[in-house]
């Protein structure tokens, strides 16, 4: 197979081919390309998604980077273009442009202990530099998934999540915000799972993504332990519109987060999530 | 029966108390027991005097608050490493909410007021007991903040999300190109731009 052509403001046509509902509002779309082909990115990249008639969104890619047959996004419906996009079925067709923005830097932790710190819809685009760190076990020391949400009704990706947890070589450590008594499980923020360790700060890399208060959070919380700025990476989500860096939509502070985003080292932007409402 | 030196190896091992002052963990070990809560035993109950706090040694506590009518609430779950109950050094030293064993938990308690006794006849116990728990009530009062701020949004009970009336891509009505053709009119208009 070929690769699809790319123009980056030209969007390609892609054909849903499964459509998953993950939670009440959250749904993942495995996607191929009409014309044949494959698509590549590299993890924490994200699409411009185009559903006719409606509108364009970017959305983080969620699945396994090593898999160039199908592209899969995980989408929360919480304004039109989402709401449009939930309502799509298999069968059905997109615009996709991209893929756009920085990438994990998954194989620059090699040899290091690998902590991904996710909350709520924010365990989408860590999802693929998960699989990367699976597919590549053996170049990892320790691999640990924290991961926060809600409530236990609320958990993303919750039987791959159980999955993970039952191999032997990744700790997967989950927390809710709130819970019945049904809930066995720890309950509090995810950065109380920060706190808990078990990984060696002074190796470690860390991948946090969620929303930006929690991010900040959780940052914080690694540096408490002694994680070293330089070596956590955050993904930040600002309102997209070119992709490419041309419209300015996306502007924070001197980055455009398209383009120089969506993953920064939290060293480089520490200092803006202390600016009010930028 | 755990003895007085085990006691000891076991609070100073504990990541709340490591590496206090001998005389103090021996000041500490005489307030001290081992204790084991099977599964739905309950640590403390709200309202109830709050008598003991615990560290840790094993198994999962949650805090919880009940809710008439309703399952309890569970507002943070406390584990192996960390300390239960914080409302012995609080007048007027009545727990705040239920602490309920999850699965098998192993503790070591401490007798709030033989403590408190002993803090205030020695000022230099009072101050590393109380240079230990204002950290830690930090920590728990910041949480709690942060989960108050349902920083995730909604989802949970499945709620109808309006849907947008889309059609599918290709089978759009009222319209006489294809999702291919406007791609194929918005490449010709591209490069026309440039």
């Amino acid at each position: 197979m070929t690769a699809v052509p790319r123009d980056p403001m030209l969007p390609v046509l892609f054909r849903i081919e499964k459509v998953r509902r993950d939670l009440s509002d959250t749904f993942t779309m495995e996607l191929v390309p009409e014309a044949g082909g494959e698509f590549s990115f590299k993890p924490g990249q994200f699409n411009m998604l185009y559903v006719f008639g409606v509108g364009e969104i970017p959305i983080s890619i969620s699945g396994d980077p090593g898999d160039r047959s199908v592209l899969v996004h995980t989408t929360r419906a919480v304004g039109a273009v989402s709401s449009a996009l939930d309502s799509l079925k298999a069968g059905d067709q997109i615009g996709v442009r991209g893929p756009y923005g920085t990438a994990w830097p998954i194989e620059s932790a090699y040899g290091q202990d690998v902590v991904f710190v996710a909350g709520g819809v924010g365990l989408a685009p860590l999802r693929p530099a998960i699989y990367h760190a699976m597919n590549n076990r053996e170049r990892y020391g320790k691999v640990m998934v924290l991961y926060g949400a809600r409530t236990p009704e609320d958990i993303l990706f919750k039987k791959e999540l159980e999955r993970w947890r039952g191999r032997f070589d990744m700790d997967v450590l989950v927390t809710v915000d709130r819970a019945t008594g049904k809930w066995s499980g720890n309950v509090g923020v995810v950065t109380n799972l920060v706190a808990r360790g078990g990984f060696d700060p002074l190796h470690t890399t860390a991948f946090v993504c969620g929303p930006e208060v929690m991010m900040r959070y959780g940052a914080s919380a690694l540096e408490k332990k002694g994680v070293a700025r330089d070596t956590i990476w955050i993904s930040m989500e600002r309102n997209m519109k070119c992709g490419v860096g041309l419209c300015g939509h996306c502007q924070w502070g001197s980055h455009f987060v398209c383009k120089d985003g969506p993953v920064f080292r939290y060293d480089s932007v520490a200092d803006l999530f202390q600016v009010r409402e930028l | 029966m755990v003895k007085p030196d085990d006691l000891g190896k076991i609070i100073d091992e504990h990541p709340f108390f490591q590496g206090i002052d001998d005389t103090l963990r021996a000041l500490l070990v005489g307030c001290a027991a081992n204790e084991r809560y099977e599964a739905g035993q309950f640590l403390f109950r709200e309202g109830q005097e709050a008598a003991k706090f615990y560290l840790v040694r094993a198994g999962t506590v949650a805090v919880e608050i009940d809710v008439p009518g309703k399952q309890p609430i569970v507002i943070e779950t406390i584990g192996e490493g960390e300390v239960a109950g914080w409302s012995w050094i609080v007048e007027p030293y009545r727990s705040t909410f239920d602490a309920r064993a999850i699965g098998l938990v192993r503790a070591i308690s401490f007798d709030g007021k033989c403590l408190r006794k002993k803090m205030a006849a020695d000022p230099a116990l009072g101050y590393e007991v109380l240079r230990r728990f204002v950290p830690m009530m930090a920590h728990r009062l910041s949480s709690a903040r942060l989960q108050m701020l349902d920083l995730y949004g909604p989802s949970a009970k499945p709620e109808k999300v309006k849907k947008a009336k889309v059609k599918a891509a290709g089978k759009t009505k009222g319209t006489n190109r294809s999702p291919a053709a406007r791609l194929a009119k918005a490449a010709k208009k591209s490069k026309k731009d440039s």
